[in-house]
Formats: structure tokens, sequence, C-alpha cells
């Protein structure tokens, strides 16, 4: 009991702040995170004993939020965030325009692939490899999602200006 | 996005990814200072990105040095789950794979999805269930005549099972899970044969595996439920219908149900000689 508490409560940190850039809502996500830890104790006996602790938790946490995402949408209640992919940025507000946009804003601007990869690698420090077994892909699909990711979240945090530039490269 | 370089490989978007994530080795981390003083569009894209992940690791910072809620309390959430499993507010379906790596199976990530979601309820398995509820009552208590074939006679008690329900069985080994097998017993179950496998702990505590036709019932995934103080997992599979049953704690019948379950699984299809 004490060993699993041991080698689960150094991840939770990292588990809510993936959680949080997620969800977006301290409440949501930490609710993500309880389902995760939830879950990772029921299955503990279950996990393989080589495996990387840290990956499968983040590959628990990760394929719940997929799932809620699905279900949200199924229902109609969410906006595929492919769509918005079309969608060309909003006139910058004057903060923005002085180069103040919101980190997150352009995180959420990306697909949710995108955006895991970019949380993971960048943010969590996952190896490549960890963040393959996350995402269940290949590593080299691995490595250009976070390019397109980077390409991606470079291009809106120039507020749309560059986007035109930059497709014709 | 490859550059043509005499001395090592061409670069490419991973080395500049791993560039801006600091993961490249010295000698190659040279070799992309090497290309970047060459094409400075690159160098200012490769600058940007960096800068980027810096922004998002610092915007996010806060939300790792909060201090851990209680609820998240690993011990809090022990206890919470040795009473009755919490109905989590998301229902949590698919993309279980990397739950199951460890045992091989669904098994283990279906049950949890039933829990969550009890869809599709097979009136088949409902059934099975209860009448293994029921047999597990009579069997159980019974001091003279618990089994009607003893486990000395396990080959024959398997073949004898099998051929009468038509479909390969075997009394699942549980060894692992504290469990030896005590023998087992011919039921009826409507106008179908049933069988039925004990088990016993050494301490008294005795469970079943019940096994019958599951009519032309889809595979399942596992069903929980409990009737007064009687836990039993139940799952369809390959025209079989499974039930397993004992008064001990979720958790520990689930690992029975999957070894079982595993078990049953791997079992051929053609029985051996055909002698169905």
């Amino acid at each position: 009991m004490n060993e699993i508490a041991a080698l689960l409560e150094p991840q939770i940190p990292g588990l809510r702040r993936y959680a949080w850039a997620l969800v977006r809502d301290d409440e949501a996500a930490d609710d993500l995170v309880q389902d995760t830890l939830e879950r990772a104790i029921a299955h503990w006996a279950q996990r393989r004993q080589d495996a990387d602790l840290r990956a499968w938790l983040f590959a628990i946490q990760r394929n719940l939020f997929i799932s809620e995402l699905r279900r949200r949408k199924r229902r109609g209640s969410q906006v595929d965030p492919e769509i918005l992919d079309g969608v060309p940025a909003p006139d910058p507000r004057p903060d923005e325009a002085a180069g103040l946009r919101d980190i997150l804003a352009g995180l959420d601007a990306l697909p949710e692939e995108q955006r895991s990869v970019l949380l993971l690698v960048g943010v969590e420090d996952l190896s490549y490899e960890q963040a393959a077994r996350v995402l269940g892909l290949p590593i080299g699909t691995v490595m250009s999602r976070l390019s397109r990711a980077r390409e991606k979240m470079r291009r809106f945090m120039d507020g749309g200006r560059g986007a035109v530039l930059r497709r014709i490269k | 996005m490859t550059h043509e370089r005499p001395d090592g490989p061409p670069i490419g978007e991973d080395d500049l990814q791993a560039y801006v994530d600091g993961r490249l080795p010295a000698s190659r981390r040279e070799a992309v200072d090497a290309y970047l003083a060459v094409y400075p569009a690159a160098a200012a894209q490769v600058a940007l990105e960096a800068e980027q992940r810096n922004l998002l690791r610092a915007r996010l910072s806060f939300k790792a040095q909060e201090p851990i809620p209680a609820r998240l309390r690993v011990a809090n959430i022990m206890a919470d789950q040795s009473r009755e499993p919490r109905l989590p507010s998301r229902a949590i379906a698919a993309a279980l794979a990397w739950l199951v790596i460890g045992i091989g199976t669904g098994a283990a990530g279906m049950a949890w999805y039933e829990r969550l979601a009890p869809l599709g309820p097979a009136a088949t398995a409902d059934h099975a269930t209860s009448d293994a509820i029921t047999a597990y009552r009579t069997y159980v208590g019974e001091r003279l005549h618990p089994v009607e074939v003893a486990a000395d006679q396990e080959a024959h008690l398997t073949q004898w099972l099998s051929r009468r329900l038509g479909k390969p069985l075997l009394a699942p080994n549980l060894t692992a899970q504290g469990y030896q097998l005590m023998g087992g017993r011919l039921l009826p179950a409507g106008s179908e044969p049933a069988a039925m496998f004990m088990y016993d702990d050494g301490k008294g505590n005795r469970l079943t595996v019940y096994a019958r036709s599951g009519g032309s019932g889809e595979a399942t995934s596992f069903r929980f439920e409990v009737q007064e103080g009687v836990s039993a997992f139940s799952w369809i599979d390959k025209g079989l219908s499974y039930v397993v049953t004992g008064r001990i704690d979720r958790d520990r019948l689930l690992s029975v149900a999957e070894a079982a379950y595993r078990q049953f699984d791997a079992l051929p299809q053609t029985p051996a000689g055909g002698k169905l």
C-alpha cells in the first residue's frame, strides 16, 4: 500500500499540470487526475513490472481525456478542435499586437494530438520514447507531430500575420 | 528540411526538435549548430520554438507547484475504493490498450468500462449470474458433498463437463490467486446443462467458476454484480457464459476472473481427439 503511494505521489504534480493544460479548469482537471489514479491503483497488479510507470500513468490519463472528448463530441457539445484549423486567428487585441498573446491560446489552437505531444515532451519532460508509448505512435510520427505542433504554435503566436508568408516558403 | 553534410547524416526535423528540447548528444548538436549558422531562417525558427517552449513551461509551472489536494492522496483514494466503487463523473470507454498490456487481454479494461457504463446488458449473462449465485449459495455451504467429482479426477471431470456442455472446458488454475481446485459438478440450467468448479483457499473460503451455453450472445465484457454479499463477475466468450462467484472483495474477485478468462480464452476450440 505504502509502496503504491510512494511510487504514485511523486507523479501527481505533473499529472495535474498536464490535466489542467488539457481541460483548463481546476476541478475538472483534478477529476481527471483522480480518475487516473483510481484506475492505476485498481490495475496496479496488472501493471507490467518493467513498464515505465510515468508513461503508463500519462497514457491512462490521456486515454481518459480522449474518451471524454469523444463522448462529448457524440453529444454535440464539443467543437471538434480540428474545425478550428481553418479559422483565421482573430484580430489581435492591443496587448497581443504588442507580442503578449497568451501562450495558452496558442496551445488551444492546436489539435489535441499536437497539444499532447507538445505538453508531454516540452513541459512534462517525457522522453520521445515515453511520449510515443503514451500516444501509441511510432517515434518517427511523434517527432513529425512535434515539429508540426511547434510550427503551428509559431504561426499562431505570430498572430496570423505570418501565416500567408510562410505558406509560400 | 535536410541538409547534406559530408561528416554525418543530413540534418532532419527530428534533429531540430531534439535541439529545441536539449536532447541532442553533443556531437549531433555541433552538427546542428553548424547547419543553423548557414541557414539563419532555420536558426530563427529554432530560437523561437525554444522560447515558446520556455514560455509554456513557465505559464504552466504554477500547477505543479500547488499542494496536492487531499482527494488526490493515494491513501484517501485507496480508502474510498475499498468501499463501494465510486461512480465517476466521466464515462471512460475505450483506449485501454495500455492497461491490458500486462495481462494480454481486454478483460481488465472492459471490467472497468462496465463498472462505469453498464451498457448492453446481455440477458443471457444476467440469468447465468443469478443461477450461478444460487448454485454458489447451495453448494458452497455443503459439508458432505460440495462437489460431484473431486479434484483428484480433474482430467475426467473436465472431459465429462466439456462433453455435456458441448464446448471445451477446463478447470482454471487459480493457485496464483490462492485457490485450489476442490472439484466440480454438473447442474441443470433451464433446458441445458451447466458446469461448476469449486475452489478453496485452505481457510474455508470458497469460490466457484460457472459455465454454460451463452446462446448466440456476442462476446461481452466483464459485468460485476453483488447479491446479498455474494459478488460475481460474468462474461460471455466463444459461445459460453461464464460466472466467477465468491464472498470476496471486488478486486480479488476480479483477479480471479481475469485468470479464468485468460485460461478459457487460451483453450483450443477444437478439443484434442475431437471426443465432444
